[in-house]
């Protein structure tokens, strides 16, 4: 009896051994997110996602037969951090291709990494400036904020009002809408009457506000993230601040809502499609994979996902695309990643090229308003 | 008339603020006065304050004057425990390391409240509605009235305490003269303890009625610290009235430049007005120098 056992057991530990080394050894992806650290609101979510993506596809039997092996570290957001974090993705682990970082500081830091190494990385950051001018090794899921807004500026101009002013908070994400702002008003006709700043851990605004109040703006555009547009919000409503107030993509979330309260009512935000999949027509392409993306992240974290793990969904989603057409080495990678077109991802529908290689459109973001708690499609 | 409508909203919106950062001031000066020591743990109790409040509030569903009871209780009580754990069993300390130790203190109450509660901001529900009051073409929320009644009533409430009861005279003594107070038969313990006490209180009761407004998150301490400690430092870390009118200095010269000169420079201004106190008024601005009472 003793014996049998013995044998069924050293049989069953042969076969074990002998298929592992049949199978091919799994395909390592590198992956960077400020999990922890001030970006954190972007890193966790995108880390979650990343490894969320991964198991799915390993379990559906992975990519051509073979497994992805995600490894990831975390950035603290912190660039210097991101570059060694880099160096050891590519000479310790020896990954084909790399997604993140999570912020734009982090992403321009290795970039001289990856060329170097000719790895490709798909950054889930949303500065215009990492894939302008185009190199050769660099992608970027997340959308560009000249999109969002073009987006903001197209309805003002619908809605024929020219002078505007601004409140954008002074940090990275803030500094950049502010040069897209101003960078794009004269093409919509639009003129900047007064350019302020707050703080991004300030806690009462309405001095500036007071100041927008007694100027002649027919809108007022807000970009930043939670919480001090809530507070600019709550401010305005305050001071009967009777004129439109728009908002970043910065802020498109239930989060937003519930911190600005009843102030939030009327105000009017370009957003990633996300926000909104189920109010979207059937025939949006995007429809499938946001429905996807959305059941599969409340079934594993019970939370709702969101833009920024969208980012992460759509870079490992286009990166399986990827090795399937171009097979597991960096440069194949890199040119079935520049062929791709026309990929509904979360972010939008990507088609990158030669010279494009953010690869979105002003369709990647859709107007929302907030009415009653809750968003609504502006027509 | 433009111009003069929005002077008196920046004044008047500075005033509200200033009085929270005063708030918090009175409460760093509380444990100065009689520990001779700056507690820079003061932003975390503020913190406290508010996140408690909301934890009892929507996760716990007490009612809302039960919750800020809560609030401001467990957060006393973190004062006490701190007190009893990191300062006390320090004998012959230098204030140098009871800084220190207060700094470390900070980054572990803030790190547990991270971990606990997580990194979400999150508001408290305003105590009497959110419709705007109007005061000389300027507007004000009805939270700001409970912030200037609260500060108003601490103050009296402090001066009260120090200036008309045993506990307080003693607790000046302590910090006139520690060796002194000892023999003539105070407490010095016993005393520290109550300061740490009393202003974890008085900051996460600032805390409680700030959060409405400015809301609330792990790491809104360390701002809300540092302008109570420019408060406290402008009043000569000492008597209550002069932190108050620190405190008040301070966010209408913010909200002031912020206004009329670019609101790029609002934190800029709070420091720079710390550098040149420090510089100019070492002792404060409301405070005589040094004199020798026995």
């Amino acid at each position: 009896m003793k014996k049998i056992v013995s044998t069924a057991f050293a049989s069953i530990a042969l076969f074990c051994l002998s298929t592992a080394a049949l199978a091919a050894p799994p395909i390592k992806i590198g992956a960077l997110f400020a999990v922890t650290g001030p970006a954190s609101f972007l890193g966790e979510p995108e880390r979650n996602t990343a490894q969320m993506v991964v198991d799915e596809i390993n379990k559906a039997g992975g990519v051509k037969g073979r497994k992805l092996e995600l490894i990831t570290y975390d950035t603290t957001g912190d660039a210097t951090k991101a570059v060694q974090l880099a160096n050891k993705l590519v000479k310790n682990d020896q990954v084909v291709a790399i997604i993140g970082p999570s912020t734009t500081g982090d992403s321009m830091a290795i970039i001289p990494v990856v060329e170097r190494a000719q790895i490709p990385l798909i950054s889930c950051a949303a500065g215009s400036k990492i894939t302008e001018p185009v190199r050769k090794w660099v992608f970027k899921t997340a959308q560009n904020d000249g999109l969002a807004v073009a987006r903001i500026f197209e309805q003002l101009k619908k809605e024929k009002k020219t002078k505007v002013a601004l409140l954008t908070v002074s940090d990275g994400f803030g500094a950049s809408g502010r040069e897209q702002l101003k960078a794009h008003a004269a093409r919509y006709g639009i003129q900047i009457l007064s350019d302020d700043t707050y703080g991004p851990k300030d806690t009462d605004m309405t001095a500036q506000l007071a100041k927008i109040r007694g100027s002649q703006a027919q809108a007022l555009i807000c970009w930043g993230t939670n919480p001090g547009p809530a507070v600019i919000a709550r401010n305005a409503k305050q001071l009967g601040l009777a004129i439109p107030v728009y908002m970043s993509h910065g802020v498109s979330s239930k989060k937003f809502i519930e911190l600005a309260g009843d102030a939030a009512e009327g105000i009017k935000l370009p957003s990633g499609k996300v926000l909104v999949a189920d109010l979207l027509p059937k025939s949006d392409k995007q429809r499938n994979s946001l429905l996807a993306f959305i059941k599969d992240y409340q079934n594993h974290y019970k939370a709702e996902g969101d833009h920024f793990g969208g980012h992460a969904w759509d870079a490992v989603m286009l990166l399986k695309g990827a090795i399937e057409k171009g097979g597991d080495t960096p440069a194949g990678i890199r040119n079935a990643l520049e062929a791709t077109r026309n990929f509904p991802g979360i972010g939008g529908v990507f088609s990158y090229s030669a010279k494009d290689h953010a690869g979105l459109t002003k369709d990647a973001f859709t107007l929302v308003e907030v009415r009653k708690k809750d968003w609504v499609l502006v027509k | 008339m433009e111009l003069l409508n929005q002077v008196t909203q920046f004044v008047i919106s500075g005033l509200a603020t200033g009085s929270i950062y005063a708030l918090i001031g009175l409460s760093f000066a509380i444990i100065f006065n009689s520990t001779g020591i700056i507690n820079f743990a003061q932003g975390e109790f503020v913190m406290l304050g508010g996140v408690l409040a909301i934890f009892s509030l929507n996760v716990l569903h007490l009612p809302l004057v039960v919750a800020i009871a809560v609030a401001v209780a467990v957060t006393t009580i973190i004062g006490l425990v701190f007190e009893r754990l990191a300062i006390r069993p320090l004998k012959n300390a230098t204030p140098l390391m009871l800084i220190i130790i207060t700094i470390g203190a900070s980054i572990l109450i803030r790190g547990l409240v991270m971990l606990l509660w997580g990194k979400d901001t999150q508001a408290l529900p305003a105590f009497s509605g959110t419709d705007p009051i109007s005061i000389a073409g300027a507007t004000l929320l009805p939270q700001h009235l409970w912030i200037f009644g609260v500060t108003v009533l601490v103050i009296v409430g402090c001066r009260l305490f120090f200036n008309h009861t045993i506990s307080g005279k003693a607790m000046r003594a302590c910090s006139f003269n520690r060796r002194a107070a000892n023999l003539v038969g105070i407490s010095v313990g016993r005393m520290v303890l109550f300061s740490f006490v009393i202003s974890a209180a008085v900051g996460s009761l600032a805390g409680v009625i700030i959060a409405p407004l400015t809301m609330t998150a792990y790491d809104v301490g360390v701002m809300l610290g540092l302008k109570g400690f420019c408060a406290a430092i402008m009043g000569g870390m000492g008597s209550g009235l002069g932190t108050v009118l620190g405190g008040l200095i301070l966010g209408t010269l913010e909200s002031l430049g912020a206004g009329l000169i670019s609101s790029g420079y609002k934190d800029a201004i709070a420091f720079f007005i710390l550098l040149l106190i420090l510089f100019i008024r070492p002792q404060g601005l409301f405070k005589k120098g040094e004199t020798e009472r026995v």
